[in-house]
């Protein structure tokens, strides 16, 4: 046995003769049998490759959380010069200078330079004046001569479509799960699966192409309305990619529900369709609200299907069939031509922070909403 | 007990998973070079004796041990001991076979190489008297390359075996190592412990009664977590000291 | 409830759900058919491998092919091995109870939920305005502003951290789907925690982390909302060759084509095709990965 002498990467080869735990260095004697404690074969050894990659591993992995403090810290720094601006009595004076003095073309040059200056130094003032007033007000027009940063029409938008989106897709989406967990056959099943796995994978460009050409043509024909693309196409086009979120959660709330109370009830002669309808879609009803809450979420998000299909125009008003802006849609059609630091910019980065609050808000709910209503109602089992 | 011959000590070794308290108080001496069985029924805490002596129970999470184990008189518990080290004194078989998806050779050949071996002669001599010390050898010798997975299950737990010999250990740990085997396998195994256990300390856990009468020298028999009785395996059997270890081998109770 | 309502229920009820199940088969049919006959015709060869010409009204959509490709391999590099990593050390070295494990298991959920405009924003103001203008700093005073600005750099790592809560789950995945009785058999055997994962568990854990790549490099190739801002471009002059080169990408073509092109109507073939190849592309990446799951699950079914 003492013929296997293996050197190990870490060890020095000193022989140790004392009994004294020498901690400092770590000492390895050749292993024999003879049960003696003159030999440290069992001493702790400091194994640095060891070490160190549990330490790298460990910091690597810190990265996704920094990366999330990160995202918080950064979307709202872009977005904070817009509390550090003038109040908003400056705003509503600057607003009343009237535009008469600006198109009086005959008057002499030096009048039109001071007037073009007082016009100059009332934009500015505007500029400054993106504060809580001005954001939620009535009229979203940043590329103007007096540019109007009013928010309303935006998340008016973003709630119109999400909640087209989301009255459309939930009851399909709820209603196909429990078509799969109850009632259909295998084969049924064998086609749904994938097409639910296809249609979650079908990118959000695709959709909003395939709803920009001829999705809206077809609702236009079917329903009649005057501007081919509005909230409701917009809606509809958003369901596609909220249904796979919905159905996938609900499914497997349902199949969570512990067979011994689908058996209970039939067990009592309830049929297979009242057992689905009456005992399993109540029992998985907080798991199938947190898919709904997510899928609110992505709709509320949701940027490519919206800048395609829904016509892009910030209009306020309560018209399913007028066109809308939503508020990411603003963001991603409008930072593309921003400078850098001016108040459109950072108007921008302030609806995105809100969209990120949002979100972040809806998916923590719907988390907290799985985890703790679902261990409590089984509780019992 | 007279420690000089004992490798295994173990004194007040007690353990428990969170508030279940799963080893209660043990105190045992395991003989050098003799093969140790530990008997009882389901859920005793033989197992989870086993494992303690490798500390293989560190891996499971809220685990908490008291008491000491002492290997060549040197407690394996202390904060300055090196657990891998213990590890590579004191092998491991498992109760379903567990060989790497590689080669048999690989598999073999994974211990000395983590140990720092890497030259071919070497490692090939190493293969080779492990297969043969697990009576493996002349089965597999002709294709090493194959993989571990296509052995059969007696075949595939006498692999695991050569694998722990290859590392060169002083105690081997069997954890039921033939109770997912035929009959005939088994026998294989229960030969192969009776040729190791000249070079090897063993310690076996079975569920089986007649295997640790025909194989063990020494015979530990567990009860809800505590040592009942601790003897010679012949005297365990046919006269027994505790009423509980009576009625358990002449299988009153299971 | 009366006999009457009673059936009514128990008819309506299972037609209806097993329409809607319907519905969303046939709605999937039904885009996919869109693309296909709307781009099979102009889906040729010279289609794939030649620029746009005549002010992309004509030719093809190669330059959107490599700068696609460009993005998800920069993407892979990045991403892969620290969602690898991090999927380690959530397996293999964190207790189930320990601070930063939890930490991280939320930061990653978190992250899941983001938007993917919210990135683009994180990509402008952090990347480039922060990183980038810092780069730029350091490296010439200020004075010549090439970092600070979109890139396919930047556009890359945007999307790398969108994608790496896709690579951390599908890793832990895979991790936790090789048997504890192998780790137990090396740990065993005197190997120490990491040469039992170099040795024993990642190789047999790597089907499972190109799965995880592959579906980072599908979600990757299809998100165009953190690039709107962040390195795309609708049309170059020639194929990027630095980093700090803009690119041309599929997703972004499609979008600008169909939206904002001077002639929309004339462009459409292109504009199918070139969503027809945006779909097969993601089709098959979406594909492959379940059937590498798909294969995991069988093999390691003893």
């Amino acid at each position: 046995m003492q013929d296997l002498q293996a050197p190990k990467k870490t060890e020095t080869t000193l022989q140790s003769i004392s009994t004294t735990s020498n901690t400092t260095t770590p000492l390895v004697g050749r292993r024999n049998n003879d049960g003696n404690s003159t030999n440290l074969w069992w001493k702790k050894r400091f194994r640095l490759g060891e070490f160190l990659i549990e330490k790298a591993i460990t910091a690597i992995s810190f990265l996704s959380f920094a990366f999330i403090a990160l995202i918080f810290v950064f979307v709202f720094r872009e977005a904070l010069p817009i509390f550090s601006v003038s109040p908003a009595k400056t705003t509503v004076e600057a607003k009343q200078v009237p535009q008469e003095t600006y198109g009086d073309e005959s008057s002499a040059s030096e009048l039109q330079q001071q007037v073009d200056e007082r016009k100059r130094s009332v934009e500015n003032l505007e500029e400054e004046g993106a504060t809580a007033t001005n954001l939620v007000s009535k009229t979203w027009q940043p590329v103007s001569s007096k540019p109007k940063y009013g928010m309303l029409p935006l998340v008016v938008g973003s709630l119109k479509v999400t909640a087209v989106a989301v009255l459309f897709s939930a009851p399909i989406a709820i209603l196909a799960a429990l078509f799969t967990a109850a009632f259909a056959p295998r084969w049924a099943k064998e086609l749904l699966k994938p097409a639910i796995e296809v249609l979650a994978g079908i990118p959000s460009v695709v959709i909003g192409f395939f709803a920009l050409i001829a999705m809206a043509t077809f609702l236009q024909k079917t329903f009649g309305f005057e501007y081919r693309l509005n909230a409701f196409v917009g809606g509809i086009a958003l369901s596609l990619a909220v249904i796979p979120i919905i159905y996938t959660i609900t499914e497997d709330s349902l199949s969570r529900v512990p067979k011994v109370m689908t058996e209970a009830s039939l067990a009592l002669g309830a049929s297979k369709w009242q057992t689905a309808s009456f005992v399993v879609l109540p029992a998985a009803s907080p798991g199938i609200f947190a898919g709904i809450l997510l899928g609110i979420g992505r709709a509320f998000g949701e940027t490519m299907i919206v800048l395609m299909a829904t016509g892009n125009a910030s209009i306020l008003s309560g018209d399913l069939f007028q066109p809308v802006r939503t508020m990411s849609a603003t963001i991603g059609a409008e930072m593309g031509e921003v400078v850098f630091g001016d108040t459109h910019y950072t108007v921008l980065f302030f609806i995105g922070a809100v969209l990120f609050l949002f979100t972040f808000c809806l998916n923590a709910i719907a988390e907290v909403f799985i985890r703790q209503r679902l261990m409590k109602r089984f509780e019992g089992q | 007990m007279n420690q000089d011959n004992h490798k295994i000590t173990t004194r007040n070794l007690s353990l428990s998973y969170g508030p279940k308290l799963a080893l209660k108080d043990i105190s045992v001496g395991i003989r050098t070079n003799y093969v140790t069985a530990l008997i009882g029924p389901s859920g005793c805490g033989k197992s989870t004796f086993l494992r303690s002596l490798n500390r293989m129970n560190d891996l499971i999470d809220g685990v908490q041990t008291s008491g000491e184990v002492l290997v060549d008189n040197v407690d394996v518990y202390r904060n300055d001991v090196d657990v891998v080290e213990v590890r590579k004194k004191i092998g491991m078989i498992f109760q379903r076979s567990n060989p790497f998806p590689k080669s048999i050779y690989d598999n073999i050949a994974y211990g000395p190489r983590i140990n720092g071996i890497h030259e071919k002669k070497k490692l090939d001599q190493i293969v080779e008297r492990s297969l043969k010390q697990a009576a493996l050898w002349d089965e597999v010798k002709d294709d090493l390359k194959k993989s571990g997975l296509a052995l059969s299950g007696g075949q595939q737990q006498r692999l695991c075996i050569g694998r722990a010999l290859a590392v060169d250990p002083e105690v081997i740990l069997m954890d039921e190592p033939a109770s997912a085997l035929d009959p005939i396998a088994t026998a294989k195994i229960e030969e192969l412990i009776f040729e190791l256990k000249e070079k090897y300390t063993i310690v076996i856990v079975t569920h089986n009664m007649q295997q640790a009468a025909r194989v063990s020298d020494y015979t530990g028999f567990f009860y809800m977590g505590k040592l009942i009785e601790f003897d010679e395996t012949k005297k365990m059997f046919t006269s027994p000291k505790e009423k509980q270890t009576e009625d358990y081998v002449t299988g009153r109770f299971g | 409830m009366r006999k009457f309502e009673r059936t009514l229920l128990g008819l309506s009820i299972p037609l209806f759900s097993g329409l809607c199940a319907f519905f969303i088969v046939v709605i999937v049919l039904i885009v996919m058919g869109e693309t296909i006959i709307g781009g099979w015709s102009t889906l040729t060869w010279e289609f794939l491998s030649t620029g746009p010409k005549q002010g992309m009204t004509e030719g093809g959509i190669y330059p959107a092919i490599i700068g696609t490709f460009l993005l998800v391999v920069i993407m892979s590099l990045a991403g892969v091995p620290i969602g690898t990593i991090t999927a380690i050390y959530l397996s293999e070295y964190a207790s189930q109870k320990s601070i930063l494990a939890r930490m991280i298991r939320f930061a990653v959920n978190t992250l899941a939920g983001v938007p993917a405009i919210v990135f683009g924003l994180f990509g402008l103001g952090f990347f480039i305005q922060f990183v980038g203008t810092g780069v730029d700093t350091i490296l010439s005073g200020g004075a010549e502003l090439k970092w600070g600005q979109p890139n396919i750099l930047w556009a890359s790592l945007t999307m790398a951290l969108l994608t790496l809560p896709v690579v951390i789950v599908s890793v832990e995945e895979a991790l936790k789907a090789v048997p504890r009785e192998l780790r137990e058999a090396s740990l065993a055997l005197g190997a120490t925690k990491w040469e039992t994962i170099r040795k024993v568990v990642l190789p047999n854990s790597m089907t499972g982390i190109l799965t995880g790549g592959i579906l980072a490099v599908s979600r990757g190739a299809g998100e165009v909302a953190p690039i709107l801002f962040t390195g795309a471009a609708y049309f170059l002059p020639h194929l990027p060759k630095a980093l700090s080169d803009q690119f041309m990408e599929l997703g972004y073509h499609i979008y600008i084509m169909s939206t904002q092109s001077p002639d929309v109507e004339a462009t459409r073939g292109i504009q199918y095709a070139t969503t027809l190849v945006l779909l097969v592309l993601t089709f098959a990446l979406n594909f492959s990965a379940m059937f590498l799951r798909y294969k995991i699950r069988t093999r390691t079914a003893r």
